[in-house]
Order: structure tokens, then C-alpha cells, then sequence
């Protein structure tokens, strides 16, 4: 019991973040239509921005871990968000009403782009960092002596993605720029006619999108220590998982998909096998889909003739 | 979903030179936020685990210089060419053109491919890239039979491919089975694998049937690791049987084909053997594609690509079509695999990465989707674009990446944007492919 209990922690941890990366893909999808295969490789560029941010704040002597975390998570925001702006302006606006395909090999042509320009701009190699918050609770000691550990960095990604969200959603659901991206998502000819500036717009979406993105790479590094420019390809198909799990375009949906993604991989890693924890996710996907074609939570789709 | 109307330009066209000016100052300003950090600073982790940092301030101003002068250059070229009209019907003096091109371009590609061997007979290293792009045009007129045929997107053909590999090199090295018995048996496990996928993505259409093409192709290669008892793991398959002439091997022995015919034996014997295996394999691929084209299969697989609904409403199985497309494309992704494993002689998993999905499935689009000269030329360009560049190490996946992108931009359509009916009233007339759907599934 205690067993189980310690890996639901962990499970809704690994959830968080893949949740935060899947929200990205789901609010693209939602808007434009279209699989951004680059969204893995953008969290990765997160990540790598942490942690040199990190390593610059650190030499230059900055010891309070809250300032440092705070600017860190920032910069990595606008810094990434920015690159997210870039890439759709150069890969996606100009094939915008070009048949469905092209701003997929677009996405998969950037995202080599991205992989490969981190590779070739910070090397190889993985990059570690000690552990900043260290830490944490007991929350339950067996007779057997098995300790239910709930360390501060857990705290601390689980509130944040909590946080986050309650932000996205009150974003969403009441600004002018949630409805503006709601009315796009619906019907972009009449959204403009209406006068919602559809590029504006659209960006935005990527915009956010990358900064989520950003904030899951942020957590990323610091729950486990490093970064490689490989780890977005792994993460992405894992979030993109998540999000059509969900019911892609729909935000709760990406975020139980993830949720639940995290549970299966941790869970079954934990009773069965850690080598086919991968395999696991995957299967169980395809088993969700021939029950629920449109996902947990997605809509289904009507067809007009 | 309409298309919106594109802003119209003509205000920046009438701004001029500080419009451009003030456009590429921004993007240079854009550029060098993106780079301060990730190119600016160079982190590496030292001996003792610590990571330290120094800094590259001449990468990063270089690289925002490389910006500006790019998107002025781009800007004045975007000015002189201007805004492109869509053309809805391919007109008449290009489609004499086109047809005068694809009536002698196949046939002198052919004859000239034919002769490959022959001309660079002493160049192995162009008889090895010939192959590989043969390969690649193998598989990527199998691919063009699921998604551009079908209309069905899969974004895991590699798994196919593997499955020949694996079959092939697990089949000779475990009993010995000659090469040409392993390749239909390899073809049809293939297939039967892609029925195996078909089935549980029947009811899926769009992005849900690309994650989970997506997600099998995983599957498979992260069993093909793991299952080490069998598959090797990581370690891969060594000592995969080379091929033999119909029961002739092609070595030094005494009875080896060379010995036979009489003639001195020559390493290259085998390479240009391979040329021609993998040469007959895809003309078969191509044979059976326009066959099929033409029988009522072939027509459900593009009526199912153009409109599902219409096509159950006219009585059209399309669980045996979407199955057919699946198993045939499977098919011939079977035979590449088992003809890459006898000629590299060792496969692991490695080679079966996303990566080469996704260049399979960029050949074919980039080939136009249906056109099988197309997709030849794309696989050229493509395979033939990339080893250009091997001079570059790391570089070349980058430049790989930003070539996709332009591409696409360029070309959305693909090299060769229009098809040839294959049921027309009077007259064959070639189609634009802004006219063709390409599914949905």
C-alpha cells in the first residue's frame, strides 16, 4: 500500500509535466489544425535556457534560491515563447491554407532544426546540474520500513502546474484573448469578419504554448538534473500521447491525458517491467482510441456532406 | 474550413527601402534574443561533473548579422517576384510541356538508371548511394500507396520496413533459409502486421490515426530492443547471409557464379547484383501501383481518399479497402526491409528510428502525393541532397531540417502537382493537385 502510494506521487508529478507540454499541442491543434511536432523540441529548448540562466545567475554569485528560481523560470518563459513566435512565423503562417500535410513535414523539418541546432550550439552531451531544493516530507513510515517520501520538488512542479492552469483557464475563459482564440478555433473566416486579428491570434496560441512549454522544461531540469538535446523527440511523442488520450483540443482533456499517461508509465514501471513502460503508454492508447475514437474527453466529429 | 483571403501587400510594397529596413532590423532583433543564450552561451559539463560556461559573443553577432542581411535579401525578392496567383487548372502550354517532359523524362530516368552500373562500374561509393536511393524510392512508392492512394496517414512505416529486416535476418541466420524463400515470407509478414495495425485504426481519422501509426512504429522498435532473446536488443543482428544468385553465391569459391561463367572474380559482381535486386524490386512496387491503379481496388483506395462518406454511400467496403491499402503498402515496405538486411549484412534497431518515417513520408509529399515519378525524383533529390552534405557531420541534420521547411513553403504540393486520371470521357487531362483531396483518415 505504501508502495502504491508512493508511486501515484510520482506518477502525478511526471502527469504535471507532460500535462503542461500536452496543453501546447492540444491548444495548436485546437486553433489551427495541425500537429506541431516542433512542441517536444520547444520544451527541450526550455530546458536548456534554465539551465543556462542557472549557471549564469550562479556565477554571478546570486545565492537566494527563490530569486533565482523566479528569474530563471522568466527568462526561460519569454526567451522560449519567443521561439515559438519564430517558428510559426517561419514554418507555419506561410503554409496556413495549404493542404493538411505541409505544415506537418514543416513541424518535423523543424523539429530536426531545433534538435540539431542545440546539438550543434551546446554539444552532445548531457547536461547535469545539482540539485537545487532539496528536501522533504515523510509522510508515512510502514512497520516494514518503507518511508513515503513527498520531497519539496514535488511540491513545488505539482503547484505550479496547478497554478498555471487555474491562470490558462481564467486566460481562456474570460479575457479577450481566450475569446478571441475560442471564436478562431470555431471559425476563423467569421472571426475575422468580426474583427479578431486571426494572425494576432495565432501566434499568440504559440506563444503560450511555447512558455508552457518552457515552464515544463523548467521543472524538468530541476527534477531530474539535466538536460540533452534528445530528450524533446521522447517527451513530445509522450505529450502529443497525452493530448490525443485526452481528445485533442480539448485543455482538460490534455491535462488528464497526462495525468494519466504519467500514471501508466510510473505504474508499470513499478509492478511490471521498467524496459516496456514505453510500450505500455502506447498500447493502452490504441486500446482507449478503438473504444473512444475522439479520446476521453474530445468531441466527436460530425461529418457534413 | 474556407480560406481566408491574404492581407494584401501592396502598402509595404509602396514603403520600400525603410519598410524593408525597419522589417529585417526586427527580425535581427528577434534573432539575437533567440541566440544570446543558446548559441552565446556554450555549456559543458567538466571532468569532475561540474558544468561550467564561456561565452561565444562573435557566433551570436555573426549569426544576427547572417539574419539581417537574410531578410533583406529575402524582403527585395519577395518584392520583385510578388504575391503568386493560384492556378486552379494546370494551363495548357505547361501541360504540353509537362506531358512532352513525363512522356520522355521516365523512360530516359529509366534507361539511364539501368545503365548505372555499367557507367560508374569502378566508383563503389556512387553504386552504394545508388542503391540506397533505390531503396528509398522502394519505399517510398510503398508509402505512396497507403497515404497517397489511400489518403491514410502513417506515420509509422518504418515498422514495416523493420519487420522485413528483422524477419529476413532472423529467418537466415536461425535456420538458414535462402534469401528468396525469407523474401515473400518477409512481404507477408509485413502485410500481415499492417492488417494487424489497420484493424484497431479503422473507425480513426486525421491526427488520432497518425498517433497511433505513430505510437506502433514505437512499439515495434522498442520491442525489437528489449525482446534481447531474440532480436539481439541493441547489439542488433550480425552476420545476416548475403544474397546468392538463385542459388549461386556470388563469392570467391569454386562454385561461385564467377567461377561458372568463366570470368574473374570482382567484389563489385555482388554490389552491381544488389543494384539490380533492389532495381527489380521497386520497378515491381511501381508495376503493381499502376495495375492496381486501375482495378476497382485501386479506384476505392482513391475514392476513399477523396470522400469517405460518398464512398459508403456507393456501397464501397471500406474496412477491406483501408486494410488492402495498409497490408499492400506493408507489403512492399516488407521487401525493402529484407533487402536492407542482406545488404548491410547487420541491422539493429538504430536504423529503424522516427527519423526515417518521417523521411519516407517527406519523399512522398515532396513527390506530390500519388505521382510515382515524383517520388522517384524526390528520393533522388532527397537521399542523393543529404549524402551532398556529409561533409558537414553535424551540421547536416540541420541543414536537412531547414531544406524540409523551405520546401514545403516553396513546394506545398510537392515536386510533380499534378496527377493523371486514370478514367477520363474523351481526353486524358492532368489534374492540378490543388483538385485532390487527401483524405481524411
Amino acid at each position: 500500500m505504501d508502495y502504491f502510494a508512493q508511486q501515484l506521487i510520482n506518477g502525478l508529478v511526471l502527469g504535471s509535466i507532460y500535462g503542461l507540454i500536452a496543453i501546447g499541442y492540444t491548444m495548436v491543434y485546437g486553433i489551427v489544425g495541425m500537429i506541431n511536432f516542433a512542441h517536444g523540441d520547444v520544451f527541450m529548448i526550455g530546458g536548456f535556457i534554465a539551465l543556462i540562466t542557472f549557471l549564469i545567475l550562479i556565477s554571478l554569485g546570486l545565492t537566494a534560491i527563490p530569486v533565482i528560481l523566479l528569474v530563471v523560470l522568466l527568462v526561460a518563459m519569454a526567451i522560449t515563447a519567443l521561439y515559438g513566435w519564430t517558428i510559426e512565423r517561419i514554418a507555419y503562417r506561410p503554409l496556413r491554407h495549404s493542404f493538411r500535410l505541409a505544415p506537418m513535414l514543416s513541424a518535423i523539418g523543424m523539429s530536426f532544426v531545433l534538435t540539431n541546432y542545440s546539438q550543434v550550439a551546446q554539444g552532445a552531451r548531457v547536461k547535469p546540474i545539482p540539485p537545487f531544493i532539496t528536501g522533504g516530507y515523510t509522510l508515512h513510515e510502514s512497520a516494514d520500513g518503507f518511508v513515503i517520501q513527498l520531497s519539496n520538488i514535488q511540491i513545488m512542479v505539482v503547484i505550479t502546474t496547478i497554478v498555471l492552469l487555474a491562470i490558462f483557464t481564467w486566460l481562456v475563459s474570460r479575457t479577450r484573448l481566450g475569446r478571441d482564440m475560442r471564436a478562431c478555433e470555431q471559425d476563423q473566416t467569421m472571426a475575422a469578419l468580426l474583427g479578431v486579428d486571426v494572425d494576432r491570434t495565432i501566434s499568440m496560441t504559440f506563444v503560450i504554448g511555447a512558455a508552457l512549454a518552457a515552464v515544463a522544461g523548467f521543472m524538468y531540469l530541476l527534477y531530474y538534473g539535466l538536460v540533452d538535446f534528445f530528450m524533446g523527440f521522447v517527451a513530445g511523442i509522450k505529450a502529443f500521447t497525452a493530448a490525443v488520450l485526452g481528445g485533442i483540443g480539448s485543455l482538460p482533456g490534455a491535462m488528464l491525458g497526462g495525468l494519466a499517461i504519467g500514471l501508466i508509465e510510473t505504474f508499470w514501471s513499478a509492478y511490471f517491467s521498467v524496459e516496456y513502460k514505453d510500450v505500455a503508454a502506447f498500447s493502452i492508447l490504441i486500446v482507449v482510441l478503438i473504444f473512444m475514437p475522439t479520446g476521453l474527453l474530445g468531441r466527436p466529429e460530425v461529418e457534413k456532406v | 474550413m474556407t480560406p481566408i483571403p491574404h492581407k494584401t501587400t501592396h502598402a509595404s510594397r509602396t514603403a520600400g527601402l525603410t519598410y524593408i529596413l525597419k522589417k529585417s532590423l526586427l527580425s535581427a532583433l528577434v534573432a539575437l534574443v533567440l541566440f544570446s543564450l543558446m548559441v552565446g552561451v556554450r555549456t559543458e559539463a567538466g571532468s569532475d561533473g561540474q558544468l561550467t560556461y564561456w561565452t561565444r559573443f562573435g557566433e551570436v553577432a555573426a549569426l544576427v548579422a547572417g539574419v539581417f542581411g537574410g531578410s533583406i535579401v529575402i524582403e527585395l525578392l519577395r518584392q520583385w517576384i510578388g504575391p503568386a496567383g493560384a492556378e486552379k487548372l494546370v494551363p495548357p502550354a505547361v501541360q504540353s510541356g509537362m506531358s512532352f517532359v513525363g512522356r520522355y523524362l521516365a523512360p530516359a530516368l529509366l534507361i539511364f538508371t539501368l545503365l548505372v552500373p555499367v557507367i560508374f562500374y569502378n566508383q563503389r561509393y556512387i553504386l552504394d548511394l545508388a542503391i540506397l536511393v533505390l531503396t528509398y524510392v522502394m519505399l517510398g512508392w510503398g508509402l505512396n500507396v497507403v497515404v497517397g492512394l489511400a489518403g491514410l496517414l502513417d506515420l509509422g512505416y518504418v515498422a514495416f520496413y523493420a519487420v522485413g529486416a528483422y524477419s529476413y535476418a532472423l529467418l537466415a541466420t536461425n535456420f538458414g533459409w535462402s534469401f528468396w524463400v525469407c523474401l515473400p515470407l518477409a512481404g507477408i509478414l509485413a502485410a500481415f502486421w499492417g492488417v494487424l495495425l489497420g484493424f484497431p485504426v479503422l473507425r480513426l481519422r486525421g491526427d488520432y490515426l497518425a498517433i497511433v501509426t505513430l505510437a506502433f512504429g514505437e512499439i515495434i522498435r522498442l520491442v525489437i530492443i528489449n525482446w534481447q532473446s531474440l532480436t539481439g536488443g541493441p547489439n542488433g543482428v550480425p552476420g545476416i547471409p548475403r544474397p546468392s544468385f538463385f542459388g549461386i553465391p556470388l563469392d570467391n569459391s569454386d562454385d561461385g557464379l564467377a567461377a561458372k561463367l568463366g570470368i574473374e572474380y570482382s567484389p563489385t559482381h555482388r554490389i552491381v547484383f544488389l543494384f539490380y535486386l533492389i532495381l527489380a524490386l521497386a520497378l515491381l512496387t511501381n508495376w503493381v501501383t499502376i495495375r492496381l491503379r486501375r482495378l476497382p481496388i485501386g479506384r476505392a483506395w482513391e475514392a476513399l481518399r477523396e470522400d469517405e462518406v460518398a464512398c459508403r454511400a456507393l456501397g464501397i467496403n471500406t474496412t477491406t479497402t483501408k486494410l488492402t491499402a495498409f497490408a499492400t503498402g506493408a507489403m512492399f515496405g516488407g521487401f525493402a526491409g529484407a533487402f536492407f538486411a542482406t545488404r548491410q549484412g547487420f541491422i539493429s534497431p538504430e536504423s529503424f528510428t522516427f527519423q526515417e518515417s518521417a523521411l519516407v513520408l517527406a519523399i512522398v509529399v515532396l513527390g506530390g502525393m500519388g505521382s510515382q515519378l515524383g517520388v522517384a525524383l524526390a528520393a533522388l533529390a532527397m537521399i542523393g541532397g543529404f549524402e551532398l552534405f556529409r561533409g558537414l557531420e553535424t551540421y547536416r541534420m540541420l541543414v536537412f531540417g531547414m531544406a524540409m521547411v523551405l520546401i514545403m513553403i516553396w513546394r506545398p504540393r510537392g515536386l510533380i502537382g499534378h496527377r493523371a486520371p486514370t478514367v477520363y470521357l474523351t481526353k486524358a487531362q492532368a489534374i492540378s493537385s490543388d483538385l485532390v483531396k487527401e483524405g481524411h483518415g
